[in-house]
């Protein structure tokens, strides 16, 4: 059975420059013990996504205007504040980018995984101390015990991050979110931390939700992914099905715009990676139909991509795209797309 | 890589035996210097007329002050930077502000190297006030060109930067860098501020400008993929030393340093059945390392 079920979730800002539909219509259900990929660029709605689970939204201005969340088959958006503080931290966790600016730099390491384990269990302090000791040393932080009484400040941003993380573990979660947890580190430290992020998912049977811009990151992490476009999801499909046979021109165009790392020099050297031309559309007022249409090199073909908003629809086997061209479906030459 | 290196050798830019040390100071009156961080630390390579140089490296390697140093933006502790045969670490300030006409500088945050109260069209016209190149209506016209380069609209020159995205931001970096049609431009992160698909978009540019205009360039940057595509030869920076440098082919194909080797292994592909191979040897090298240096901690 699903840990998490998210049904048509809607979260809209509501500004003096209008409505914003950040999060518009959001479906996907998440197994124990599997971690699912979000993948988008800056403001296409994946942090909004797994702050409205979380309940972290701030309101006023954001408010969720429809959808479910079902954690257990509860809804988590109908709880009070009081239940939802119960269900964080015991039930489902977060980590953040920032390992920087996440923890407070005025308290010791020590009292701030604790201070976590006291607001959630009925634990004695010293049972609590022993815990985070237990914590420091699962996430892999040398001489955990003496590390206690330290400052974050001492401790680098890799290291940083794994106190976030055995802050996020204290109390068992079910369900992981992390928020970028890698973008602020340097690449030997962010395999570091997928490794051990890996390691404790396994360990906890928990599931995860990894949100990156990263596609690299999500190669390695992810059991099933899904692309989001301008507050909607475009693609969501295994990991494996995801990068053989991307579907969603933009999924396509996101991978031809990585930089390789592997392959042959001249062509590398010489080559122009694909570019998107244009930028995301304004989602105070986004397009009628299809939102990804004015950067999409293939929507000229007809004229349904401007008029007609195309649904998610099943174009293999549990895989869905939201386009009126998928790659399976087109004929012809692919068109040029430029700078 | 050796001192033997001198400018006779047709290199546009050698630095030679480079240190930049900063000193770690204590106490609040009686200041004393304590000890020196050494960001730089007896750095040396040549870059080539017409070539990219990549320089990789984590955060604190010393990747950017060298690029600051070479630009005497900074000044070096020690050590040698010819640059179109001129000792630069020598020359009176006169001459050296006339060499900066040939080596500029694109800055990695496109939302903080602008001046947010220049229009765009000031900004990119100040290098060539600041030089006293032509009259103010041929500076306009020459703006308005360099614009068109970079692919940025040349009737919005009246704007100001904070109207624009990263992007379109970044293009005008790269039309201020241009205008005093430069020999030589150090890249610091250029991209590291944007979007993939923008990212693109510029390294495309940068990649245009360098055939157009036989530009050199001095890419820095912490993304080994972009480095990659952008460079001829690669030098990999640890801890304020060079540890590699080679052509791009032979680095990455056949890395010789332990840091290098670990460095690429670290970087996630985007292809799930490649990037389980890669996660296997990034074990087998982190392994390997422990058992040689006996640390059983984590780095």
């Amino acid at each position: 059975m699903a840990v998490l079920e998210v049904n048509d979730l809607k979260t809209h800002f509501f500004t003096r420059e209008g409505v914003v539909q950040a999060v518009d219509g959001i479906s996907f259900s998440l197994e124990k013990g599997k971690t699912l990929g979000i993948v988008g660029e800056s403001g296409c709605g994946k942090s909004v996504t797994a702050l409205s689970i979380m309940g972290l939204i701030p309101k006023p201005p954001a408010r969720i205007v429809g959808g479910e969340v079902l954690f257990d088959g509860k809804d988590l958006t109908k709880l009070s504040e009081g239940e939802m503080q119960h269900i964080r931290g015991n039930e489902v966790a977060m980590i953040f980018q920032d390992p920087m600016t996440s923890l407070n730099p005025t308290l010791k390491i020590g009292t701030q995984i604790t201070e976590t384990i006291l607001a959630h269990r009925d634990v004695s302090k010293q049972e609590a101390r022993k815990r985070a000791v237990d914590l420091l040393k699962e996430v892999g932080i040398p001489r955990a015990a003496e590390r206690l009484d330290d400052y974050p400040h001492r401790f680098s941003g890799g290291m940083r991050q794994r106190v976030m993380i055995a802050i996020a573990l204290s109390c068992g979660p079910r369900l992981l979110i992390a928020d970028e947890p890698t973008t602020a580190l340097d690449v030997t430290i962010q395999a570091q931390i997928l490794d051990l992020l890996d390691a404790l998912r396994q360990e906890h049977d928990m599931a995860m939700i990894l949100i990156t811009h990263d596609m690299g990151v999500v190669a390695e992490t992810a059991d099933d992914v899904m692309i989001m476009y301008a507050g909607q999801i475009v693609e969501q499909a295994s990991g494996y099905e995801l990068f053989d046979n991307p579907e969603h021109p933009y999924t396509e165009a996101l991978l031809g715009a990585l930089p390789q790392l592997e392959g042959d020099e001249r062509e590398i050297r010489e080559g122009r990676l694909i570019a998107i031309p244009g930028r995301p559309p304004d989602l105070v007022d986004p397009p009628e139909a299809c939102r990804f249409a004015a950067r999409c090199p293939y929507a000229d073909y007809d004229d349904t991509c401007s008029t007609v908003e195309p649904q998610l629809r099943e174009v293999r086997p549990g895989h869905w795209v939201r386009t009126a061209h998928p790659a399976s479906e087109r004929s012809g030459e692919r068109e040029t797309v430029n700078a | 890589m050796s001192s033997e290196t001198d400018s006779s050798n047709g290199a546009l830019l050698t630095v030679d035996n480079l240190e930049k040390h900063f000193p770690i100071r204590r106490g609040i009156l009686w200041e004393k210097t304590v000890g020196a961080v050494k960001a730089v630390d007896g750095v040396s390579f040549e870059v080539a007329e017409g070539e990219t140089l990549g320089l990789v490296g984590e955060s604190g390697s010393g990747k950017s002050t060298t690029g600051y140093c070479i630009l005497q933006l900074m000044k070096q502790t020690s050590g040698s930077i010819n640059f179109m045969g001129k000792e630069l670490t020598q020359l009176p300030r006169e001459e050296l502000r006339r060499m900066r006409r040939e080596m500029q500088i694109v800055f990695q945050d496109p939302y903080a190297s602008l001046d947010p109260r220049m229009t765009v069209g000031g900004i990119v016209a100040e290098p060539l006030e600041v030089h006293g190149i032509g009259t103010r209506r041929s500076r306009g016209e020459q703006v308005r060109k360099l614009l068109d380069i970079v692919g940025f609209n040349p009737n919005f020159t009246n704007r100001y930067p904070h109207e624009f995205s990263g992007g379109q931001r970044q293009r005008i970096g790269v039309a201020r860098a241009l205008a005093l049609n430069p020999k030589l431009i150090v890249c610091d992160e250029p991209v590291s501020a944007l979007d993939v698909s923008i990212q693109a978009q510029i390294l495309n540019l940068l990649k245009d400008l360098q055939r157009d205009f036989g530009l050199t360039y001095l890419f820095i940057s912490h993304d080994l993929a972009v480095v990659r595509t952008m460079s001829d030869r690669i030098a990999v920076m640890n801890q304020g030393k060079l540890v590699e440098v080679g052509t791009a082919e032979q680095v990455y194909r056949e890395p010789r340093d332990e840091y290098t080797k670990a460095l690429f292994a670290a970087v996630p592909v985007p292809d799930p059945h490649r990037q389980r191979e890669r996660k296997a040897e990034r074990a087998r090298i982190r392994e390997e390392s422990r058992a040689q240096t006996g640390d059983g901690a984590p780095a």
